[in-house]
């Protein structure tokens, strides 16, 4: 080919103190495809995208925009290059109109009128170019998740953006929405303009890419066609060995009733009734995984299941009522009747990130007499404890003096499921078990959680990873807008019904 | 952002903070006409020099150390206590009351009972804004604020109207009674056959003040109350997680940290001035807060910039007392130190990192 990459990189380097976070990367993106970058959280691809958008500067290496050598200082520069950014987290005004927020920036004068409208008119072309429909008028907080994640787009095109970089880009999304952004993505890429997709999901990446690099551990493994890949392939070039991606598991042998909910209700702090009326129930020895795009009530849920927030309804663990509202109602009372909770947010609630791994590893069970010496805490019985955690769940590296921020997002689950399991609970709540963990580690954690129900404890599983709730669960509730729409046995459905069901169309009409 | 060594965060940091505010003092001390290393060495042998001045030193220390573990410990539990000032007066109504109106036969039982009273009173005090900020959410940095000036009116309007004695003209207790008189440093060193001048205000307070600082330690460190408060502390929606209750610990958190503060009363009120004077704290609350971010919030940290800020207040009453250098400059000196070694201490990081981690990135 004779035409010049849309953007090559060469030799990039970047390192922070001692850690090397970009080792001599090279890669060629060629202009009008959708080039996909996979790795695992802390391989390098944000950085490396950082670079390239001017939040960090290179230590080494040079970066070539459409065969012209360029350096970028600043986003500022970046943008003046033709590329434009969507970050996984959108960096959007809630209380702005589409319009405003995407000449935010962009003003061309003191006065906002002129840029308003011109704005509306390059809005309105770019709709009908790229299929890209937004009321420009609409508040961002009155607007889908989607809606928002397309303002993100119009932002860098209205910018006169070649080149669109997308940061984990259906983290928040239905997989509905997911397959409109690729259909987007698809018409952007017909158009001629490059885009690059950082993700960590396979999946993605064999739908949506062109071609794929895989990162790992600061360096680029490997540029290959998508077409000529597997995700078996890709999964080994990522993690550097065989990864199993389907959980082997015998099926359930379910056992006596152990939580039966019942019309639970959950209001929160802003009076926004979050769960509307759910009953389900979960038997000894089985895993039941709750599906849902985040946001749709399953928190809640798993907060007042753990006595972290209060619900009106009923609960009942081991045929005994649970304490909704009183006294009785907080996550130790919880403990006590046997209910251990691995929280959906680990590094907010279920670590003291500076907290040693030791102290962590008695968190919520500090209160256990044989933590206590006296008046005192018997920190070597505690430390005791966790070394022997720390080994039977391989958290790495085994060193329990270690603040638990200095772990990887895989061995700081490690701590929490190892505190959390080694209680033997009759009841296990899990959220987002797997969030921001490193493939290698999935294996081992989805591993645990199913040695735990086999060993006949219930498990309540809550995940926005269909594939996730599609492995390990052994019945599906789906959970929209705080009602739950149907229940599926993993069997007989597939991503695309609980997909519907997610976006609150009921299984029925389907 | 690359964390410093735990040395650097803990020696050099404060050091160069030290420095810093010490050379703009003394370039101030050089504008207003004086000779600056003259200045230096009159505030160090002023209070480092002698047992005159160490007797001084040590009481300011005291004081200092009461308030700056009452900052600590609610630090530890993330809460900002700024009113140590209000609740080391109200400690000193406490232990004005209890050696005023109890008869003790000796003054170790007079101590005992007044630290329990100064403690009560102190805690007392901090109760109502901790519940306020446990239950209603008022923050606690504006109401414990606000409780300062309460207790000033408070105190006023006892010393005034109910504990002043007939005749007297200034808002003051009566004398406390001889039993309950503490023995001062300079006593109790003679008696052993230590030579110190007597006279210094440095009383017995001094070995309370230590044993606080080791209660402290065990306390955040060794208990499961510490664990509980440091957790919450770090983060609150995992101490909800853990099964902490938020309220329960906020409000022991704050009254044992208002008893910290308001055992400082021991020192002032009962061992130096021997009555319940208005406005007998002179700021040490306050002092209090930049001794803890100095000591960072650890016992052993505090004792030393306790003693750093003891000695700088005794050094500027030197430098007051045997120089024509005006009083508010050698309050300009010491407010120079709190600003470089409590409220810039980042700037002060910000730079120590940049000396000390570049060269290394340079290396690697």
């Amino acid at each position: 080919m004779s035409t010049a990459p849309a953007i090559e990189l060469k030799g990039i380097s970047k390192a922070f103190g001692p850690v090397q976070a970009n080792k001599d990367i090279s890669i060629r993106v060629m202009p009008g495809t959708i080039h996909g970058i996979i790795g695992e959280n802390g391989a390098g691809k944000s950085t490396l995208m950082s670079i390239l958008y001017g939040f960090y500067k290179a230590d080494k290496g040079d970066i070539y925009i459409s065969g012209e050598k360029v350096s970028i200082p600043d986003s500022q520069a970046a943008i003046a290059a033709g590329i434009g950014m969507v970050f996984q987290h959108f960096k959007l005004v809630e209380n702005f109109t589409v319009l405003e927020n995407v000449i935010l920036g962009a003003e061309d004068g003191a006065l906002l009128a002129p840029s308003l409208r011109k704005a509306r008119k390059d809005l309105a072309a770019l709709a009908a170019e790229y299929e890209l429909n937004v009321n420009p008028d609409a508040l961002i907080q009155d607007i889908g998740v989607g809606m928002q994640q397309r303002v993100e787009i119009l932002k860098a095109l209205y910018r006169h953006a070649d080149i669109l970089i997308l940061d984990e880009p259906t983290g928040v999304l239905t997989p509905a929405e997911a397959d409109q952004l690729f259909r987007i993505l698809h018409r952007l890429k017909d158009e001629g303009k490059t885009i690059i997709l950082i993700t960590h999901k396979l999946r993605e990446i064999m739908e949506a890419t062109d071609t794929v690099s895989v990162m790992r551990r600061g360096e680029m493994t490997a540029t290959v066609k998508t077409s000529e890949t597997s995700p078996e392939h890709l999964a080994e070039l990522m993690v550097g060995r065989k990864v199993l991606l389907r959980v082997d598991k015998e099926p359930a042998k379910p056992g006596a009733l152990v939580l039966e909910v019942e019309n639970l209700r959950v209001v929160d702090a802003a009076g926004v009734e979050r769960v509307k009326g759910i009953s389900l129930e979960v038997r000894a020895g089985e895993i039941l995984g709750i599906a849902g795009v985040a946001g749709n009530g399953q928190s809640e849920l798993l907060e007042v299941l753990g006595g972290m927030e209060n619900g009106t309804g009923s609960i009942r663990v081991n045929g005994e009522e649970l304490d909704l509202t009183g006294k009785h109602s907080d996550a130790r009372s919880r403990r006590k009747r046997g209910i251990a909770h691995v929280p959906e947010d680990r590094q907010r609630e279920g670590l003291i990130m500076d907290f040693k791994a030791w102290e962590n590893t008695a968190f919520g069970y500090d209160d256990d007499d044989a933590y206590q010496s006296g008046l005192l805490m018997n920190n070597v019985a505690i430390r005791e404890d966790a070394e022997g955690k720390i080994e039977r769940f391989d958290v790495r590296p085994a060193n329990c003096d270690l603040e638990a921020k200095s772990f990887s997002g895989g061995n700081q689950q490690k701590i929490v499921l190892a505190r959390e399991i080694e209680r033997d609970p009759d009841l296990l709540l899990v959220g987002q078990p797997t969030r921001g963990v490193d493939i290698g580690a999935i294996e081992f954690i989805h591993q645990q959680i199913v040695a735990l129900r086999d060993k006949g404890k219930a498990i309540l599983l809550v995940s926005v990873e269909l594939e996730e709730i599609l492995s390990l669960s052994d019945r599906i509730a789906v959970i929209f807008d705080g009602h739950l729409m149907g229940e599926r046995l993993p069997a007989e459905t597939d991503e695309k019904e609980l997909g519907l069901m997610m976006a609150g169309m009921t299984g029925e009409d389907t | 952002m690359e964390q410093l060594p735990k040395w650097a965060d803990l020696v050099v940091v404060p050091l160069v903070g030290l420095i810093l505010a010490f050379i703009l003092s003394m370039l101030m001390v050089f504008a207003t006409g004086h000779d600056p290393m003259e200045a230096l060495k009159l505030m160090v042998s002023g209070a480092l020099g002698s047992t005159y001045g160490w007797g001084y030193t040590l009481y300011y220390a005291t004081n200092f150390i009461f308030t700056g573990l009452a900052v600590a410990v609610a630090f530890h539990a993330s809460l900002f206590n700024i009113g140590g000032e209000g609740q080391a007066a109200i400690g000193g109504l406490g232990v004005a009351l209890v050696c005023l109106f109890i008869p003790w036969p000796h003054w170790t039982i007079a101590l005992l009972a007044a630290t329990a009273a100064a403690g009560l009173f102190g805690a007392l005090w901090a109760l109502i804004p901790a519940y306020l900020q446990a239950k209603r959410g008022s923050h606690i940095v504006i109401t414990t604020i606000m409780f300062n000036f309460i207790a000033a009116s408070l105190l006023n309007y006892v010393l005034v109207n109910q504990l002043r004695p007939k005749g007297a003209m200034d808002p003051a207790t009566a004398k406390f009674p001889e039993p309950s008189h503490l023995p001062s440093l300079g006593e109790i060193l003679n008696s052993v056959g230590i030579p110190f001048a007597k006279g210094t205000p440095a009383n017995v307070t001094l070995l309370v003040a230590l044993a606080a600082c080791v209660f402290v330690y065990f306390l955040i460190w060794r208990t499961r109350l510490g664990y509980q408060l440091r957790a919450f502390g770090k983060s609150q929606p995992a101490a909800v997680y853990a099964g902490i209750n938020p309220v329960k610990i906020t409000i022991i958190t704050m009254m044992i940290s208002g008893a910290l503060a308001g055992l400082m009363a021991i020192n002032n009120v009962m061992g130096e001035a021997e009555r319940l004077i208005l406005g007998s704290v002179e700021g040490a609350g306050f002092i209090g807060i930049a001794v803890a971010l100095m000591g960072r919030s650890h016992p052993i940290g505090i004792l030393f910039s306790a003693l750093l800020f003891g000695a700088l207040y005794q050094g500027g009453a030197e430098l007051g007392l045997w120089t024509s250098i005006p009083r508010e400059l050698v309050i300009v000196i010491q407010a120079l130190v709190i600003l470089f070694t409590g409220a810039l201490d980042n700037m002060v990081r910000l730079m120590v990192a940049k000396v000390l981690i570049r060269p290394k990135r340079a290396e690697a």
